[in-house]
């Protein structure tokens, strides 16, 4: 299963894997829900913590598009959810 | 699936419209690989542009630690002359300086941060179009344009996912190297005004005292040395031991100096 973290590039993890990033992105989004900063930071670099171990990079000539893309990981939680609200954040 | 999942879908959805407006395949494969060599440009000037802001940063730093510098400098020559209200003023000034500085190096350390991504986006995404390229014209060459659809498709969504990321990454550094050139601005025209030439460029009024107080201090140990010759007992005034044995300089400004403190209006009379 391949994972792109905005801003680094893409990570092939096992499938396995994803019952433990599923944990940690509810927690991203319940910190976005509440709109707590501190909580949201934390918990989004514990998830990309987590996937930049378990995963392996892909080769930069790939062209497999991700199963799941996760946020850079210098956002903050306002650009984050600007994202998820698709007002066009990322450009065309 | 919350987060993660979402944001996929959107880059999903973005890539299906852009096929979407497309007639003919091939005509889609040549019209992304345009599209991919102009953000590949994008990224490499995004590049240039921090690279120019963090350099701008790297002048201005080692300006302002000159500064910091001579100040300190200056503090230590007018504590010696056992002037410790001009010791007081450069070190007041330096603080000012020390704040400056410190947020300086910050944002030199973001923008290097910044540079670093950047290129190596600049890097993958170089790497992902030289694929693209021979992907299709691999398709071109051996799918009819109904065989052609699927394989494009897959090709395509690939990296038209990259040219998202990267075309976020550019304007996320846009909106900082904008911010950094503000305040880059703010602290070029300062230097420019003398408001911090000013009491380290060649009017300087701490100096210009510092001079003053040197050519004085040594006519008052030549003084000394020849009241001593002439067995006349020496003035009670003591001066630090360290103080500096000042040959009389080609006096700059032989001005009868303010001795209660105050400051001299204009530094430095003869240039």
């Amino acid at each position: 299963m391949i994972v792109r973290i905005m801003g680094e590039g893409q990570l092939d993890l096992a499938s396995a894997d994803l019952t433990a990033l599923n944990k940690l992105d509810d927690q991203v989004e319940a910190a976005i829900e509440a709109g707590d900063e501190a909580r949201f930071r934390a918990a989004l670099h514990d998830l990309l913590d987590n996937v930049r171990q378990m995963g392996r990079p892909l080769p930069a000539d790939s062209l497999e598009p991700s199963e799941l893309i996760l946020p850079p990981a210098d956002s903050a939680m306002d650009e984050v959810r600007r994202m998820l609200g698709d007002e066009g954040l990322i450009p065309d | 699936m919350s987060v993660m999942k979402r944001m996929s879908m959107i880059f999903k959805s973005k890539a299906n419209r852009a096929l979407d407006r497309m007639e003919d395949p091939r005509e889609t494969l040549d019209y992304s690989y345009q599209r991919q060599l102009e953000m590949l440009q994008k990224v490499r000037r995004g590049v240039a542009d921090v690279a120019t802001s963090r350099k701008r940063l790297e002048l201005q730093i080692q300006q302002l630690e000159q500064q910091q510098n001579k100040l300190t400098d200056q503090g230590k020559k007018a504590l010696q002359v056992g002037r410790e209200d001009l010791a007081r003023e450069a070190l007041t000034r330096r603080a000012a300086l020390d704040a400056q500085l410190a947020d300086l190096r910050t944002q030199y350390q973001n923008l290097q941060g910044e540079e670093e991504k950047l290129t190596l986006a600049s890097q993958r995404l170089q790497a992902k179009v030289d694929a693209f390229r021979t992907r299709k014209e691999t398709i071109k060459a051996t799918y009819t344009a109904a065989e052609a659809q699927t394989k494009i498709n897959e090709a395509f969504s690939g990296i038209s996912e990259e040219m998202g990321d990267v075309g976020l990454a550019i304007q996320r550094a846009e909106e900082k190297t904008e911010t950094m050139k503000a305040r880059a601005g703010a602290i070029d025209e300062l230097l420019a005004s003398g408001a911090l030439e000013d009491f380290s460029g060649p009017r300087d009024d701490i100096q210009a005292e510092l001079d003053r107080l040197g050519s004085t201090t040594g006519v008052d140990l030549e003084l000394e040395r020849m009241k001593a010759e002439l067995g006349q007992a020496p003035t009670p005034k003591q001066l630090d031991a360290g103080s500096p044995t000042a040959q009389p300089q080609q006096a700059p400004q032989q001005q009868a100096a303010p001795r209660d403190g105050s400051w001299p209006q204009q530094p430095g009379g003869a240039q």
